[in-house]
């Protein structure tokens, strides 16, 4: 029997992968695009779960508007990406230095 | 589909949005005069539009989404003006530049949507489309300036910090609906409070409880990043440092107002009973930023950079009047959001002024002498900087000490001396830079200060000075710009001596 | 039905194939060298242009299948939505976006 603290579990998981992804990638900008889009996904995963178990409509709802919100993150995050490789001619994270952060 | 009226001033606004995004395909004027005063126009009907709902009695309207309340009411004004104002500074800065001019406002109207949803959200669903809406123009207005490579990566920083924050924040609140079952601020509330009063009697309220603990935890830590409170700090810098100085004006100002209804929104009206939990977290984070952004802020040499860690100290600030937990606490958190964002704005209006015939005003030193360039300038500098330090008798010294008296109060003794103490040695570099200003030589033009923009693009535009910029002589400001300084800087004193008038609609707001 | 289809189809249709037809397609690439090779970044202009398309139907799917059920300002909203993604189009089509070269 899956139970709601299954998919609990797996979003939590899910959820910590993304920002690990995030946190300790230093190779390519793709990568944490796609950490980003696993991060909404996992909280999908919960508002999903919870929606079903709580028998309330209103999550599922949300989800909607998460993977449209999703959608538009993404177009604006690869818009970013090509406008910093054409100006930098790589998209690799350690040579994000320019600014001292 | 009762009281649409409610939202009359954002359906306008989104209305006109796209009619602006239309008419501006089909402009061939490279500095983009119809777009710009259509913006204007737009911003000037909505706050009227706004301003009509001052007195009224609170109404929520899309089935309890939306909310009209005194405070809405209010910040949406201040939003809106200060938005106009800050068009009014850009309009040559991103003129002379290859920035996209009509994307400039377009975005720019956008993002002041999503601060009006923000505002008015009362559901934990139009809360994040309202700060998605924002977040997304501002990822896209920081990329404008697609030459530079500074603010590529500024972008990129911006999106992927502030994508990570949305992801917490969401994770937060799909915790407090899965404790609760509902979106809705006013019943969360009231579900979590009988949770909390059950105590440990039964499994269900424990669960709920505990289910919201956790869910809070995300929330702050995602606000938090939303707000630049340290030590989610790390992007404001950044972010401020690579952004072009007319996005970098939008981000720091009105944005932050919109935050701050956020939190009351999330904080205040949702989670009210876990408030003992929410206020230890945020007394560290307030403390820290404190900290932090005042003793960083010293060693900038880079003028936005500073602005930047002063901005985050005065997050903290913010925060303090949230911590206090009281009416009087929200109220003067709320003066001190809406006059911290008008004050910032004249000190980013400066900036913009001195950066005008191609010449990127973004160091220290280029303040120097200004006094002696152009008399305006200097002088409203000098009054927000000095606000920001909290002096008497400006507006900042008012904030401050409303923030401080409410905690105070709250019985956080050592939060407030920490703020003092701070706010004291923040003065050291607002003092540092009006030195500059009134009593430095200006520096000599053969010195390459910073990195000049090509003019050539505008070659064919009468008002730009095609020669190469000059650092130390005078310089020219036009009038409506001159008007609009002017004015924010007379609101810097007019509001220090009679805060009342400010005052009395945050206290409205909170009773 | 579908047996006779494929075969009538098979010895009616005309039949001259040539090596290019028979290669497996694949669109814009070789069908088989590198996977790591760089993409265009025209590819990615696309990608974005399409995603706000994408989504609409994650919108319309719901509003559809209900649409017996629910009130004629159900009708309008979703008038108004497709409005505003036609405003959208309208930009990136005078915008140039959708010019291949």
């Amino acid at each position: 029997m899956i139970t709601l603290s299954h998919y609990l579990a797996l979003g939590a998981i899910l959820f910590c992968f993304s920002v690990v992804g995030i946190f300790l990638n230093r190779k390519n900008v793709i990568i944490l695009l796609m950490s980003i889009e696993l991060m909404l996904l996992s909280v999908n995963m919960n508002f999903v779960a919870f929606s079903r178990f709580l028998g309330d409509g209103a999550g599922q709802i949300f989800v909607f508007f998460i993977l449209t919100v999703a959608a538009a993150e993404a177009a604006i995050g690869l818009a970013i990406l090509v406008v910093l490789f054409r100006n930098r001619q790589t998209i690799n994270v350690g040579d994000l230095d320019e600014l001292k952060g | 589909m009762n009281n649409l009226h409610v939202a009359t001033p954002e359906i306008f606004l989104l209305v006109a949005v796209c009619t602006v995004l239309v008419v501006d395909l089909f402009q061939t004027d490279k500095r983009r005069v119809v777009t710009y005063w259509l913006s204007q126009a737009t911003l000037v009907i909505t706050l009227a539009l706004c301003f009509g709902q001052l007195g009224d009695e609170p109404v929520t309207a899309f089935n309890g989404a939306y909310t009209m309340d005194s405070m809405s009411a209010t910040l949406k004004c201040w939003i809106l003006g200060i938005a106009l104002l800050g068009f009014l500074y850009s309009r040559d800065y991103i003129g002379e530049r290859d920035i996209q001019n009509g994307e400039y406002y377009v975005l720019g109207l956008f993002g002041v949507g999503g601060m009006m949803i923000m505002v008015s959200a009362n559901n934990m669903l139009s809360i994040y489309l309202g700060l998605e809406l924002l977040a997304l123009s501002l990822y896209a207005m920081v990329a404008l300036y697609r030459t530079s490579s500074r603010a590529a990566e500024a972008a990129m920083k911006y999106f992927v910090l502030g994508a990570l924050a949305s992801g917490m924040l969401l994770y937060g609140m799909s915790m407090v609906y899965g404790a609760t079952g509902s979106l809705d601020l006013a019943t969360i509330n009231n579900i979590i409070a009988s949770a909390v009063e059950g105590g440990s009697d039964s499994d269900e309220s424990v669960y709920r409880s505990l289910g919201a603990r956790f869910g809070l935890t995300f929330i702050i830590v995602g606000v938090a990043f939303k707000l630049g409170a340290v030590p989610f700090h790390m992007w404001l810098p950044d972010v401020y440092e690579g952004a072009p100085t007319s996005v970098t004006l939008y981000i720091a100002t009105a944005p932050k107002i919109a935050a701050f209804a956020m939190v009351i929104r999330l904080l205040v009206d949702a989670l009210p009973t876990l408030h003992s939990d929410w206020q230890q977290m945020l007394a560290i984070l307030a403390a820290l930023s404190l900290i932090v952004g005042n003793l960083v802020a010293i060693a900038q040499s880079n003028i936005k950079r500073m602005l930047a860690y002063s901005t985050i100290s005065h997050v903290g600030f913010l925060l303090l009047g949230i911590v206090a937990g009281t009416a009087e606490g929200y109220s003067a958190a709320m003066f001190y959001a809406v006059t911290y964002a008008f004050t910032t704005l004249a000190a980013f209006g400066v900036l913009l002024a001195i950066s005008a015939n191609g010449y990127e005003a973004d160091e220290l030193v280029s303040l120097s002498g200004l006094a002696r360039r152009k008399p305006l300038l200097a002088m409203v500098m000098m009054l927000s900087l000095i606000s920001l330090a909290g002096v008497p008798p400006l507006v900042g010294f008012y904030a401050k000490l409303s923030v401080l008296k409410a905690v105070i109060g709250a019985d956080f003794l050592w939060l407030a001396v920490v703020g003092v103490i701070m706010s004291v040695i923040g003065a050291f570099y607002y003092l540092r830079a009006i030195k500059l200003m009134y009593f430095d030589e200006p520096i000599a033009d053969t010195v390459e200060v910073s990195e000049t923009v090509g003019t050539d693009t505008t070659k064919d535009n009468e008002a730009i000075v095609t020669s190469a910029p000059s650092l130390s002589g005078p310089i020219a400001v036009r009038g409506d710009v001159g008007l609009g300084l002017a004015i924010n800087g007379a609101a810097v004193i007019l509001f220090g001596i009679f805060p009342g008038l400010i005052m009395a609609a945050c206290i409205r707001a909170f009773t | 039905m579908g047996g006779a289809l494929i075969t009538a189809g098979r010895f009616i249709g005309p039949s001259n194939p040539n090596a290019e037809k028979n290669s497996p397609y694949e669109c814009g690439f070789e069908a088989f060298e590198d996977a790591r090779m760089k993409f265009d970044v025209r590819y990615y202009l696309v990608a974005i242009l399409f995603i706000i398309f994408d989504l609409e139907i994650a919108f319309l799917v719901p509003w559809a299948v209900v649409l017996d059920s629910i009130s004629p300002a159900a009708f309008g909203a979703m008038a108004l939505f497709l409005f505003i993604l036609v405003i959208g189009f309208i930009y990136e089509w005078k915008k140039g976006a959708l010019e291949w070269e």
